[in-house]
């Protein structure tokens, strides 16, 4: 089948379309016997129309559940240890180490040096926590941002944002981001892992460390002039 | 976890002729599948994974005590190995459908395999995805349900953070979306599960994770992509999906699939290409997408451009896939003068002429396109008029499929009727013989009369 050669230079083009010709229709078009009319064509789910598309499908999902049931075979590497200040935790492959360091050292705050999922948790986290014009501005209006990427909705406490999050984000109902921490230290491989969701054993007991949590007092940011606040984000620069 | 082992070639155990073979009966066993409606059994996806896998390996029925000391081991072991251990021995468990039941009731075991999803730890995400993986080929719809907030949750949490994306989180999230995927096929979908998906942000984030641009990845967008197929054919509120963006995400991806095609030998391009052309399709039907359609995206020929250098890869790749490809077209065109004069002026007539020798169906839908084009009047057929089209259609008149017979009838009426001079050439090429073997076909007979008609009296 040989395309035009202009084909793939439109295709890389503006958008657009040319003028479409005038359009001039004879009544006799598909009258009896002829009978053709264009139709738009729709197929519902059990359509036999997908059954080499369904059937290609499947093939493929048997050919890649046969490897699931094996471990990943991944490149290993002699052992070394993470080379972050304080943070002693080794590893075999560089994934694992990519994963560890994004996670732990990432986005870290440099008040409280607890680590966030990402970078906007992060910024979410310094604002609530670590700005006192934010708690000024909150008695007045709605300040805590949604935390869901795209969701542009505040609320005046941070409970009423958590509701939120549980009712229209379906988080869970034990979800945490700023229940207070039981103990402060600096960033150690068993105290540090963070996890999003809080996994609570059936006794109660928190596991993994607690997801998100934050200092018992404000830590007061030292003096600045308010305009400039956004323009060093206190993140930390990994200390190595 | 799926793209990385893509490559992996198993140890061969026997020739290449005979893995040919096997191939083909397991196709024929699908397609017997899905006439008998079993192909959304997951059961038939299992069994044979299950003997090629788990040889010697028998799966256990662990109660409420086993269960929850996997899990406590998962959440709290010491060792590294001893937590992945422990994930590993619950997800043989969980292929079990006492189990999994044992699993869904026992409190806070999903909000533990969630966490375990969300951890910082590679191997423990890893597991606990396929632990997930398993739930989901549930052929208990109790099972199922009970994984579908958590999908919601992590699909939430996972593409919150479409920015920091590494590889495990990739990985985590296609598993997820095959888990949704399995979830949106099973019979009770259409009434339970998607009018929650659909009430839910779970459309938005699935068409967020479908956008192309240097983020997309293959894999998961190819099982997400699969998802919106599953929930659009199921037409409980497409016009919401529209207003949601669909049409224009899924169209922008036709042409992001293009520009891929073009540029690698990625053999994975047509598992997306496939749902891809099938949503699209489905939406076009919809009413709300008139509205969307003054929009410049719909009108944009490029998307004509697309679709044709796909057919090409269709037709080298996955000849199957042709008349997927063929619907969307006949979609485009069927109330759109932009995209008929599109064909025309993008030189597109010839090619599609070309994909007549293929098969039937396809040679049916090639007309019907065709005849799309040449319904639109007088201005639209002098453009089809000379070249090709009267020889290819001589041809087709040459086949025995009463289908293919009949769409060229109805082709030759429009030109007869809108093209000065065509019914002439067609009697000088000899058209009235390769009528007339037509004639004593019951859903032929008039048309090959009236056509013989016309072209001997005007």
């Amino acid at each position: 089948m040989q395309l035009p050669p202009a084909l793939h230079a439109r295709l890389a083009g503006a958008p657009g379309s040319a003028e479409p010709l005038p359009v001039e229709r004879n009544p006799a078009a598909g009258t009896a016997p002829f009978r053709f009319a264009p139709r738009l064509v729709r197929f519902p789910r059990e359509h036999d129309f997908f059954e080499d598309g369904d059937v290609q499908r499947h093939l493929y999902l048997q050919d890649v559940l046969t490897q699931v049931g094996g471990a990943p075979e991944r490149p290993r590497v002699p052992e070394f240890t993470c080379q972050v200040a304080g943070c002693c935790q080794a590893f075999g492959a560089l994934d694992d180490y990519e994963h560890h360091y994004h996670a732990l050292h990432g986005n870290v705050c440099s008040f409280c040096e607890r680590a966030f999922p990402s970078g906007r948790l992060l910024d979410a986290h310094i604002l609530e926590w670590h700005d006192s014009l934010f708690q000024i501005l909150a008695e007045r209006q709605d300040m805590y941002q949604c935390l869901v990427e795209g969701c542009t909705e505040k609320f005046r406490t941070s409970r009423d944002r958590k509701e939120h999050l549980v009712m229209r984000h379906l988080y869970p109902v034990d979800f945490r981001f700023d229940k207070p921490r039981k103990s402060r230290g600096p960033a150690m491989p068993g105290a540090a892992e963070q996890v999003l969701a809080e996994t609570l054993g059936d006794d109660g007991v928190p596991s993994e460390g607690d997801a998100m949590e934050v200092c018992s007092e404000h830590v007061e940011p030292p003096p600045e002039p308010a305009g400039e606040r956004r323009a060093y984000s206190h993140r930390c620069l990994t200390r190595i | 976890m799926w793209s990385r082992e893509r490559g992996r070639l198993k140890p061969l155990r026997c020739g290449v002729e005979e893995l040919r073979c096997r191939r083909r009966e397991r196709e024929a066993a699908l397609r017997k599948a899905r006439r008998e409606q079993q192909l959304v059994s997951k059961r038939l996806l299992r069994d044979e994974a299950l003997e090629e896998a788990e040889e010697g390996c028998v799966a256990v029925i662990f109660g409420e005590a086993e269960i929850q000391q996997f899990l406590r081991l998962a959440q709290r072991g010491t060792e590294e190995k001893e937590r992945e251990g422990a994930l590993v021995s619950l997800r043989r468990g969980l292929q079990r459908p006492e189990t999994q039941q044992t699993f869904i009731r026992l409190e806070g075991s999903i909000r533990t395999l969630v966490g375990l999803l969300t951890s910082n730890r590679a191997l423990l995400q890893l597991e606990a995805a396929r632990c997930l993986h398993e739930l989901s080929h549930s052929e208990q719809s109790a099972v199922v349900e009970a994984c579908l907030p958590a999908t919601s949750y992590l699909l939430t949490y996972l593409s919150g953070h479409s920015s920091d994306f590494i590889s495990p989180h990739l990985t985590v999230l296609e598993a997820l979306g095959y888990a949704l995927s399995q979830l949106l096929q099973a019979k009770e979908a259409p009434e339970k599960i998607i009018p929650s998906v659909l009430g839910s942000t779970l459309p938005q984030h699935m068409l967020q994770l479908l956008q192309p641009g240097p983020k997309l990845n293959l894999g998961v967008a190819v099982e997400f992509a699969w998802c919106l197929h599953y929930i659009i054919c199921s037409q409980v509120n497409n016009a919401l999906l529209i207003t949601q963006g669909a049409l224009s995400t899924l169209g922008l991806l036709l042409l992001d699939l293009a520009g891929a095609v073009q540029r690698t030998e990625d053999a994975g391009l047509e598992l997306l290409a496939c749902p891809v052309l099938r949503g699209l399709s489905n939406l076009l039907t919809e009413a709300a997408a008139e509205a969307v359609g003054r929009q410049l995206q719909l009108r944009d020929e490029r998307v004509v451009a697309a679709l044709f250098i796909l057919l090409q890869f269709l037709l080298q790749k996955q000849p199957s896939l042709l008349p997927e490809g063929l619907w969307l077209l006949n979609n485009l065109t069927a109330n759109s003068p932009s995209f008929c004069t599109s064909l025309l002026s993008l030189d597109l007539i010839e090619p599609l002429l070309h994909l007549l020798s293929v098969s039937n169906v396809v040679s049916v839908l090639v007309l019907t396109v065709l005849c799309n084009v040449a319904e639109k009047g007088p201005a639209y057929c002098q453009r089809l008029w000379p070249g090709p089209l009267l020889s290819s259609l001589l041809d087709t008149l040459a086949f025995s499929d009463t289908e293919v017979v009949g769409q060229s009838l109805e082709l030759l009426q429009l030109l007869f009727l809108y093209q000065p001079g065509a019914a002439q050439a067609f009697l000088q090429q000899s058209g009235l013989q390769a009528l007339q073997r037509h004639e004593e076909v019951a859903q032929l007979q008039d048309r090959v009369h009236a056509l013989q008609q016309i072209a001997l009296h005007g």
